[in-house]
């Protein structure tokens, strides 16, 4: 046992200077993004509070509060009542239908007076607070099936019913609990076929099926050529590349029938902007048109603070939330977004480092959740604003605007330095 | 347990984020297609035009100037009609108009202005503003268009027109925009690059919605617009009026110059035309009307048209021939052996051959000047005496431009020994009768209106003339290029104008001008000239100065297939001469005379034989 007076010196400083950072800097491009040259505001400007930049002063605000709550709470709450919150988050997600508003077209907030609260954004604390409570089971093998099953199950559940309110992209960041899994032991099969599905799945649209076949051919051969000779000999060997050869053809092919006949209009529209930067500049493809043109206008120094025309007269529709990485590209340029890339891989290794110096498996599982979900949001935010990625409203972790979003990182974060505080109280089980 | 897999998963990051970087440095760096699109997306430039520079005549008064007029504009996404026929009517356009330029709007841009109405006056202006608020998406732009105080001077002023395609593509420093405007004649061609000022230039950032946001860069880029400089000219309007309402019902021109100075006072050019009908919306409908006109109403005769000087140019051979050592006051040439006719007379000097313009003594005269020189046979000696003749008659501006602050300046013809050698098609198959015609001002010269008023000064000045010019002054300094400050010598000593002036005086005096063409009080001199031309009537000219002492003003007056000099040019040139004197005119029953003759019917019978241009020309 020990007393939370420890905790201020046992907190990584180094951590929370890299979150301090990027609000910081997240606040400086919204305030950027919103600023209107021709109608500054004050800070004493009550209408200034109404803008997205003096509301997330207000958002920032409060996430220390937050910060201050976790770091007070005892650390064992998390681990033990890490069940409870998930079960609470899911009746959430089951409850937002019926009880929720209908924000820019996605029918996942609560509404509490001006607050507007999104679970989804916190279903992802709770399911990684609960697989690092499974794993924590030393009988738990996730080289094992019906480990890896159940393991399963708690990722998919959140996600079904978050794609059951139509967010898929938030859906989708629950993929990232790969990386945790990997990190605890699952085989690497796993995200390696994870890759080579989305490998397989992009290749099959931009080129045709007849150069994967060719290309599959050329590898088998390879490997027939290189394999022992005992194997050569076998026939068994060809009859199996030819099943693996089918099969991955047969998923190919698929995907056109996927994509043409199971995703809905807008999110095949959005992969179709992918594969062709020309489609529809005006309509479907504004978005990533006007978001490379804003990014690709910064040049090498940047427009300077406040300078930036594509961001600052709405171009770039979103472009203090979800594209708030524009305006980082227009105003400080590639040097800016280098720095920034590079400070975002320096806080993922900090993290993962910690992670991995934790005595208890709970909170490293817990601290690789972490790292796998900042992770997921930093390749697609910043991927889609390039045109690398598809247009999904996924933020950019601290950066973007928006209470839930922050208020979200920050717990998820959080958490992890509240454990990482106690790593040398906390005993493997 | 599986702590390399860390690394492994850092790896990974890592190659995301060189991805990233590489797609950046692509984006960022490499392209600059997305800076371009980033300028288009979000500056807009903004043409600001100046006012033009106004025009005024020598004693400041007003002659052209600006009248505001209101350009209206609409942005087709805010533009919102709900009672199209409201809307014509207050506006005064048709539906079909109405229709068309709103379609138009709309292919251009959603949500760029684009011009829906031209120059709506100050009246028509006001009568809409009450109207204005139910017509969102509307507004209106301040313009400006040429205005006249006085329709007398049209044509030497020239006229203001949006700019031709081809002149577009021509311009040197691309400074013009398509539907800018530009003077196309006159001085507003001539003084363009004084009168237009300095453009402005805005830079507007503007968002997604097109609606403006500010100056860019805090209009670090911006250039003010400076309006255009003010031209002073030389012209009396009170004469330029007065020599227009003379010319009515007339053909031909008027130019009346300052001798001391090179100032022209006034240049008539009939039949003129309207300028402020080829102003904002009715320009197209008048113009094609005026270029299709026989009358040829918007050339400027003066600096322009060709006629042949006929009698008048004897002046230049008795100052040429005395120069040259040739003839003297005391010369005196019989009539035999001349092919051309005198009127009637005996044997006169050189005075009394420029009082009666007796042909056979300048043929006499011409024929020394072209045959006296030594070698050669007569072909070669033609062509000698031919050009030391006329090197020095090009000194007084003929067959070369004047240098005159008028566009469309033409130099004329002074035939010389070049020119016969290519009219004869080679040297040596010319000689001096061949060439005689020119003697009298007949034949292959060719001079304009203004070139003729420049001799008379140059005869009341005795020998130099600084070159002709209508503005005396730019912008608020009143500066003025100094080619028109400096004389120009003819090169013919001053003794040799005293027998010239005498015989000008007699021809008016006793001679060859009639006695309309004379005023009592004051002592004009001048020569007649009677043009000869292959398609109507005579052209009547005339050309003087007055006083005969201290001359203040030198005139050139044509008038088109109206026969003898003496009768119609004189009477009109004293009558100017004697306003711009005195300020007014005793001789009412001349004044009235004239400014009722109507010479027009004999210019109809050349136009109606549609004979090709305008004179001259074997």
């Amino acid at each position: 046992m020990t007393d939370s007076n420890h905790i201020q010196g046992r907190i990584d400083w180094i951590t929370v200077g890299f979150y301090v950072l990027f609000v910081g800097m997240g606040w400086l491009n919204i305030y950027s993004a919103v600023y209107s040259p021709d109608a500054p505001l004050a800070f004493s400007d009550p209408a200034f509070y109404e803008s997205n930049a003096g509301k997330q002063l207000v958002w920032i605000g409060t996430s220390f509060v937050l910060i201050i709550c976790i770091l007070v709470i005892d650390f064992r709450f998390f681990e033990s009542f890490a069940l409870f919150i998930y079960l609470g988050l899911l009746l959430l997600l089951i409850a937002v239908p019926f009880l929720g508003v209908t924000i820019n077209g996605s029918h996942s907030w609560f509404k509490f007076g001006s607050v507007t609260i999104q679970p989804a954004e916190f279903a992802k604390t709770a399911t990684a607070l609960l697989l690092a409570k499974y794993l924590n089971d030393p009988l738990v093998n996730l080289s094992k099936f019906p480990f890896q099953w159940k393991a399963a199950l708690i990722i998919v559940i959140p996600m079904l019913l978050i794609i059951g309110s139509n967010e898929t992209g938030s859906a989708l960041v629950f993929a990232s609990f790969l990386i945790l899994l990997y990190r605890e032991g699952l085989p690497g099969v796993y995200p390696a076929l994870f890759i080579g599905g989305i490998a397989l799945f992009v290749s099959s649209l931009l080129v045709p099926a007849w150069i994967i076949l060719l290309v599959l051919v050329i590898l088998a051969g390879l490997l027939v050529l290189f394999m022992p000779i005992y194997m050569q000999r076998d026939p068994k060997t060809y009859l199996r590349l030819s099943g693996a050869i089918g099969l991955i053809m047969t998923l190919a092919l698929l995907v056109d029938w996927v994509v043409n006949n199971v995703l809905k209009e807008h999110q095949r529209n959005r992969i179709r902007v992918l594969i062709d930067p020309g489609f529809d500049p005006r309509g479907l493809g504004y978005q990533v048109t006007q978001s490379k043109i804003a990014i690709g206008s910064g040049g090498f120094w940047g427009k300077g603070f406040l300078g930036g025309t594509q961001t600052k007269f709405d171009f770039v529709p979103e472009q203090s939330t979800d594209m708030v990485f524009c305006t980082i590209g227009e105003e400080h340029g590639f040097v800016g977004v280098m720095l920034m890339i590079i400070f975002f891989l320096g806080f993922l290794w900090r993290l993962m480092y910690l992670a991995d110096l934790q005595r208890s498996r709970f909170a490293r599982a817990y601290g690789f959740g972490l790292v796998g979900i900042l992770f997921f949001h930093f390749l697609v935010n910043i991927g889609m604003t390039i045109g690398l990625m598809p247009i999904m409203g996924i933020p950019l972790p601290f950066f973007s605007y928006g209470g839930s979003s922050l208020w979200s990182f920050t717990i998820l974060l959080f958490i992890f330095l509240k454990l990482d505080s106690h790593r040398s109280d906390m005993l493997s089980r | 347990m599986f702590t390399q897999r860390r690394n492994l998963i850092f790896l990974f990051f890592g190659i995301v984020g060189a991805l990233f970087i590489g797609k950046l440095f692509f984006l960022q760096v490499i392209d600059d297609t997305y800076e371009k699109a980033a300028d288009n997306n979000a500056i807009r430039k903004i043409i600001q035009i100046p006012f033009r520079g106004e025009v005024y005549d020598r004693f400041g008064k007003l002659i052209v100037y600006n009248t505001p007029v209101y350009d209206l504009y609409m942005i087709p996404r805010k533009a919102v009609v709900k009672d199209t026929n409201h809307f014509c009517r207050v506006f005064r356009v048709t539906k079909e108009y109405f229709i068309k330029t709103t379609q138009r709007a709309r292919a251009y841009s959603r949500v760029k202005p684009s011009l829906f109405l031209k120059h709506l006056s100050k009246e028509d202006f006001a009568s809409v503003q009450d109207a204005m608020v139910d017509f969102p998406g509307f507004f209106f732009e301040t313009n400006a268009f040429r205005t006249y105080q006085s329709h007398s001077f049209s044509n030497a002023l020239g006229y203001v027109a949006e700019i031709s395609p081809a002149a577009l593509t021509d311009q040197k420093d691309d400074y013009y925009r398509q539907g800018d405007y530009v003077g196309i004649s006159g001085i507003e061609s001539f003084y363009e690059e004084t009168l237009r000022g300095q453009r402005g230039v805005k830079y507007r950032m503007v968002n997604s919605n097109g609606v403006e946001k500010g100056d860019y860069k805090n209009g670090s880029l911006n250039i003010n617009p400076v309006s255009g400089n003010n031209l002073y000219t030389s012209i009396d309007l009170a004469i330029q009026e007065y020599a227009d309402s003379l010319m009515q019902h007339k053909v031909g021109s008027i130019v009346a110059i300052e001798p001391s100075t090179g100032e022209i006072l006034a240049m008539v050019s009939a039949p003129s035309y309207d300028a402020s009908q080829l102003t904002g919306n009715n320009f197209s409908k008048y113009y094609q009307q005026l270029a299709l006109d026989p009358m040829k109403p918007l050339l400027n005769r003066p600096p322009s048209a060709y006629y042949r000087p006929g009698s008048t140019f004897k002046l230049v051979q008795a100052l040429v021939g005395q120069q040259l050592g040739f003839i003297g006051p005391g010369t005196v040439f019989s009539h035999a052996g001349a092919p051309v006719k005198c009127h009637g007379h005996g044997p006169v000097d050189l005075r009394g051959a420029i009082r009666v313009s007796c042909n056979p003594y300048f043929y006499h005269a011409f024929r020394k000047m072209i045959y006296d020189n030594t070698t050669g046979d007569t072909y070669e000696r033609s062509a000698k005496g031919l050009q030391r003749w006329a090197d020095l008659v090009a000194n007084f501006g003929f067959g070369r431009k004047l240098g005159v602050d008028l566009g469309n300046e033409k130099k004329g013809i002074l035939p010389n020994t070049e020119y016969y050698n290519s009219v004869y098609k080679g040297e040596k198959m010319w000689k001096f009768s061949n060439i005689y015609s020119i003697s009298i001002g007949e034949g292959e010269i060719v001079v304009s209106p203004l070139k003729m008023a420049n001799l008379a000064a140059i005869i009341a000045n005795r020998g130099w003339y600084i070159p002709p010019h209508v503005v005396k002054g730019v912008g608020l300094q009143k500066s003025i290029d100094p080619f028109y400050k400096t004389p120009v010598k003819v090169g013919v000593d001053a003794k040799y104008f005293n027998v010239v002036i005498d015989g000008m005086e007699d021809a008016v005096t006793h001679g060859t001008v009639e006695a309309d063409g004379r005023i009592p009080d004051i002592k004009m001199v001048g020569k007649t000239g009677t043009s000869q031309n292959q398609k109507g009537k005579d052209h009547s000219i005339f050309i003087a100065f007055a006083p005969r002492d201290n001359p203040k003003i030198a005139i050139a007056v044509f008038v088109e297939n109206a026969g003898f000099g003496g009768s119609a040019a004189a009477p009109i040139a004293s009558l100017v001469v004697e306003k711009y004197l005195k300020r007014k005119v005793d001789r009412k029953a001349v004044e009235t005379k004239f400014m009722n003759m109507n010479y027009l019917p004999n210019v109809y019978s050349v136009t109606r034989k549609k004979a090709a241009p305008d004179s001259t020309k074997k």
